[in-house]
């Protein structure tokens, strides 16, 4: 029993053991804050081959080219913006998956806020209705209470 | 009577999104507007396909207008539009060729045995002039005007509706 159990650690440690070490040999770094940078930037450009996925995700042919050019970029000493800048003159904002603020994108911006907005005064209006009769009911003017009297009077006399 | 107006209002919300969804259900969301647009075509130094030893640069690939097709062997869509493209170079439209991260022998090969529309074919087998062009799969078409700037990119196969619909016309405007 503690054999297979021993066998089955070894097994998994080598398992594990690989497979980080395949995950580093692809690109390999010196330098740690080019690693990080190089990770923050395959997360974040988004693969325009094989939609919703970035091309750290993705095993298409095209991500493999830009993260290779990613990575020489990075190696060369170029900076997070500059690659952005590079992929997104080739592939336009769509490659980004934080798109600028221009007037074409307001609605992706700016529209949730809108329909926040929207809910809020709808809610204070509702709010508002609720409220007002109640008051207005209690509150008749003089004027208002010696029409009301004269209505019912008259209303007695008819019947 | 002012209320009642306020009880349309979740379906004019219905009918909004409806139409919203309805439209979407016929744009295909693969087709990217390519951001090369108004650009000129970028530069490059590659082989050319049919004579290897040959350097080739944008130079090369002489006065607009003409199409640059992206095309590969082992692209099967490319092999489905090849026929038209056989065509249209009869008709007298100019077609330069860049084959995309392809194995050199096949596409020859395949020039050889389907016709060859192109009258110059850049070897990518990098990819790289692709990735300066934008290209993210294969076939796309680009139509570059006499001053070598591109006017617009096509996604997908170039065909008889395509171009009658679409292309035909952009590629005489480019021509002016």
């Amino acid at each position: 029993m503690s054999t297979l159990y021993r066998f089955c650690v070894a097994l998994i440690a080598v398992i594990w053991a690989v497979s980080a070490q395949a995950a580093i040999d692809a690109y390999p770094f010196e330098d740690a804050a080019k690693e990080a940078q190089f990770r923050e930037l395959i997360n974040e450009i988004r693969c325009p081959k094989c939609q919703n996925q970035t091309i750290s995700d993705s095993d298409a042919g095209l991500a493999k080219d830009l993260k290779d050019k990613t990575y020489e970029m990075v190696q060369q000493g170029a900076s997070k913006q500059q690659v952005i800048d590079y992929m997104v003159q080739r592939y336009g904002d769509f490659v980004h998956y934080q798109p600028p603020i221009k007037q074409s994108t307001w609605v992706l911006w700016f529209g949730p806020f809108a329909f926040l907005l929207i809910a809020v005064v709808g809610v204070m209006i509702m709010i508002a209705k609720k409220r007002a009769p109640k008051a207005a009911a209690g509150q008749l003017t003089d004027a208002e209470k010696a029409r009301l009297q004269e209505l019912m009077k008259k209303d007695d006399s008819n019947s | 009577m002012n209320k009642r107006i306020f009880l349309l209002l979740p379906l004019l919300a219905f009918v909004a999104v409806g139409v919203f969804f309805y439209s979407a259900l016929f744009s295909d969301p693969r087709e990217l507007e390519s951001a090369l647009v108004g650009k000129p075509v970028p530069d490059f130094q590659l082989p050319d396909l049919l004579n290897p030893q040959q350097q080739t640069d944008v130079s090369s690939f002489g006065e607009g207008p003409y199409l640059l097709n992206v095309w590969a062997t082992w692209c099967p869509t490319c092999r489905a539009e090849h026929e038209f493209l056989n065509t249209l170079a009869a008709q007298g439209v100019k077609i330069v060729g860049l084959n995309y991260k392809d194995e050199p022998t096949k596409a020859r090969r395949w020039l050889a045995q389907l016709g060859d529309p192109y009258v110059l074919n850049v070897l990518d087998y990098e990819g790289t002039f692709a990735i300066d062009l934008g290209v993210y799969g294969a076939p796309e078409t680009f139509i570059v005007d006499r001053q070598g700037v591109i006017q617009y990119r096509h996604v997908g196969d170039v065909n008889v509706r395509v171009w009658q619909e679409k292309l035909a016309d952009l590629y005489r405007q480019a021509g002016e």
